[in-house]
């Protein structure tokens, strides 16, 4: 490839009246690779996707995506990407199988039948090909929005929280197809809040309020943090309280019949913990989770 | 955004548009429910050829000249000769509140003038509010004066029959002066049933993608807008085509509505008038931002169009900045055309003044739409 991102974008920003929704983003997805886009509600991932294939036209910054102009080639880029977006929005009132080949028609897919058929059975959809859409449950609504954006075998996948409301099952498959994709070449950008999904992919970014915190490979997140974490093997509810009064503890949470401490000076909670008679407990790998809520407090922290 | 045309993607949206409007069952039978039903309604009013109508006489002569024109206004079966009320200012009260539709007043000396060969004047005061109403008894009217009195003047007054009327029935219209006919409402009635379902239709296409959420998917599709635009107008002509089908063939069976001129001149016609009113739909679809407002905006085109074109009002009978107005408006335009070829029989040369404004306007509203189409969500 003459390109080697897929996304290349600086400085884009975008707000709605006087509110910022998108504060100078950069970002750089290279080919083949599966981006991770985490964030809480509100902070800006639907923005910026649409700034990416032309549904938003940024009012600052410039870049490209697939090698064309986000702002001047729009047209170029809805031809060679697949954009999923977070709301359903295919028709209702069509069946699968009429939703997928209005798709395949828009695009002049050669050989349409075929490639609509083949399609709706890869994603598990054959069998219910003249549903009509607005009765499937939302899993399946998730898995049609996926085959319609992806007929047109696009070179970038723009997917906005493809899985929300999906069962782990179709999760896994979903992700195994991701990969798969990938494999192939194609670069996918995706915004999720599931941190077994961020941990799936190559690289992350993790944007709050418009504000683009932190970019990098998941390990890479992880030791940027500068987070130790512990496992204590305890259920007491009241315990709970106690360990986050200890010094040096930034994050407790329960997990079923234990307790995970997290925070930037491993030794200090490690003694504050052996301080507890019969406490056991070991240190364990920092999650992707601990890094992410450890963000948010921080901008929480420095908001006025 | 600067993509060529292309014909599938145009097909795509018709062949959606199509199944949508499959799928909606109740908006489909309304579309073809609703020009019968306002056919069979309007028809009903026009077409009763209404008899005894109540009547008033004022007969200030009481001679046997004036008891045979009573009999004869009696005997032709329009007119219902009740007991006069107390004065003539009573009767004309009793009209305007709609109790009695004509007052006849035969003056004094009435049967003394008739015999001196003076031919007096009856006065025939009518409620033309309705001219469907009362069209066919003052046609009748027409000939009374002939007749009533036809045994009545013998012997030396025989001179008197035959040659010119003995006396005349002056016709005062009361409300409606200009007195439209019936075959008037049929074209009329194409041209209103068009303008309102066409513009509704439409303008809800847009705004119900935006509603729906589907338009973040179309816009993120590679489709130009005028692809989208008219792959939404296409099917509807169908759909008009059917409407002006049923109500051509419901006005010439029921109502037995002439087609003077020629059909396919017509049929023309209508095309034009179908995609002008579309595209205003269109333009409407993406000025509101939900099918409530586009809707409020159908009516609010609808009204003027009305009004003003020339169906509820007779054109020639409007101020001038009403008639500036209605010359903006395609129904006035379509109104013309149609009366002009289903009851005059015009032909193109007749026909073509009424259909450049229409190509006009269709032009004028598509560029609007297309200029306000929206190509993103900002
Ligand atoms: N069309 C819009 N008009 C006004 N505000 C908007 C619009 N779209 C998004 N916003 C605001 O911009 C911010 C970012 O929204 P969004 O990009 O949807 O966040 P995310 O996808 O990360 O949840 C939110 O505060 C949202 O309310
Ligand atoms: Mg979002």
């Amino acid at each position: 490839m003459n390109h080697p991102y897929a996304i290349d974008v600086h400085g884009l920003s975008k707000s709605f009246g006087n509110k910022r929704a998108v504060n100078h983003l950069s970002l750089q997805v290279a080919e083949g690779e599966i981006y991770g886009f985490l964030g809480p509600n509100g902070s800006g991932k639907t923005t910026s996707i649409r700034m990416l294939c032309g549904l938003l036209t940024p009012d600052e910054g410039s870049g490209t995506c697939l090698g064309y102009d986000v702002r001047r080639q729009s047209g170029e880029i809805k031809k060679q990407a697949g954009y999923m977006t977070q709301r359903f929005s295919f028709y209702e009132d069509l069946s699968i199988r009429e939703n997928l080949d209005f798709v395949a028609r828009l695009y002049a897919m050669p050989d349409r039948k075929r490639v609509v058929e083949r399609s709706m059975a890869e994603l598990g959809l054959a069998h219910r090909a003249n549903q009509l859409a607005g009765t499937l449950s939302g899993g399946w609504k998730q898995r049609l929005a996926l085959a319609a954006c992806m007929l047109h075998r696009p070179r970038l996948l723009l997917l906005d929280e493809p899985t929300a409301g999906v069962d782990p099952k179709a999760r896994r498959d979903f992700w195994d197809e991701i990969h798969r994709l990938a494999g192939q070449g194609i670069s996918v950008l995706v915004s999720t809040h599931y941190m077994d999904e961020a941990a799936r992919c190559h690289r992350l970014a993790y944007i709050a309020y418009g504000d683009l915190l932190a970019a990098g490979t998941p390990e890479e997140l992880i030791a940027q943090s500068g987070l130790t974490s512990f496992a204590v093997q305890d259920d007491d509810p009241a315990l709970a309280a106690r360990l986050r009064q200890l010094p040096g503890v930034e994050q407790v949470v329960a997990m079923g019949s234990m307790y995970s401490v997290s925070g930037q000076d491993g030794l200090l909670i490690a003694r504050g913990l052996a301080g507890f008679a019969g406490l056991r407990f070991e240190q364990v790998d920092t999650g992707l989770e601990q890094v992410f809520i450890r963000l948010m407090d921080r901008v929480q922290e420095a908001a006025p | 955004m600067r993509l060529p045309l292309t014909l599938h993607r145009l097909w795509a949206i018709v062949l959606k548009e199509f199944v949508q409007m499959r799928r909606d069952r109740i908006t489909f039978a309304m579309m073809v429910g609703i020009p019968l039903m306002q056919l069979v309604l309007f028809g009903f009013a026009i077409n009763t050829d209404p008899k005894r109508l109540p009547t008033v006489v004022f007969d200030a002569d009481h001679s046997a000249f004036s008891r045979s024109f009573v009999a004869s206004l009696d005997n032709s079966g329009y007119f219902d000769i009740l007991p006069p009320p107390d004065s003539v200012v009573a009767a004309r009260e009793a009209m305007a509140i709609g109790d009695i539709q004509f007052i006849v007043s035969i003056p004094p000396d009435f049967s003394r003038a008739v015999v001196r060969g003076e031919r007096p004047a009856l006065l025939l005061e009518a409620d033309a509010s309705d001219p469907s109403a009362t069209g066919n008894a003052l046609a009748a009217l027409a000939n009374l004066n002939q007749s009533a009195l036809q045994h009545d003047l013998k012997g030396p007054l025989v001179k008197l029959n035959g040659g010119s009327p003995p006396f005349e029935v002056r016709v005062q219209r009361n409300y409606n002066p200009e007195g439209i006919t019936q075959y008037n409402i049929v074209p009329g009635l194409m041209g209103t049933i068009l303008t309102m379902t066409m513009i509704m239709m439409t303008g809800m296409a847009m705004t119900r993608e935006l509603e729906r959420g589907t338009l973040e998917n179309l816009l993120a599709f590679p489709v130009h807008p005028l692809e989208v635009m008219i792959g939404k107008i296409l099917p509807y002509i169908i759909v008009g085509y059917i409407q002006v089908t049923v109500i051509l063939t419901a006005a010439h069976v029921l109502f037995h509505v002439p087609i003077a001129g020629s059909l396919p001149m017509l049929l023309a016609c209508v095309l034009v008038f179908l995609a002008a009113n579309l595209t205003v739909g269109m333009m409407f679809s993406t000025i509101a931002r939900s099918q409530l407002q586009a809707m409020q905006m159908t009516f609010f085109f609808f009204l003027p169009s009305m009004l003003l074109s020339g169906f509820m009002f007779p054109f020639r009978g409007m101020p001038h900045w009403a008639q500036v107005i209605g010359e903006g408006l395609p129904l006035t335009h379509f109104l013309r055309i149609v009366r002009g070829i289903m009851l005059k029989g015009n032909g193109w040369a007749e026909t073509w003044p009424n259909v450049w404004p229409l190509l006009v306007f269709m032009a004028v509203v598509l560029t609007i739409g297309f200029k306000r189409y929206r190509r993103t969500l900002d």
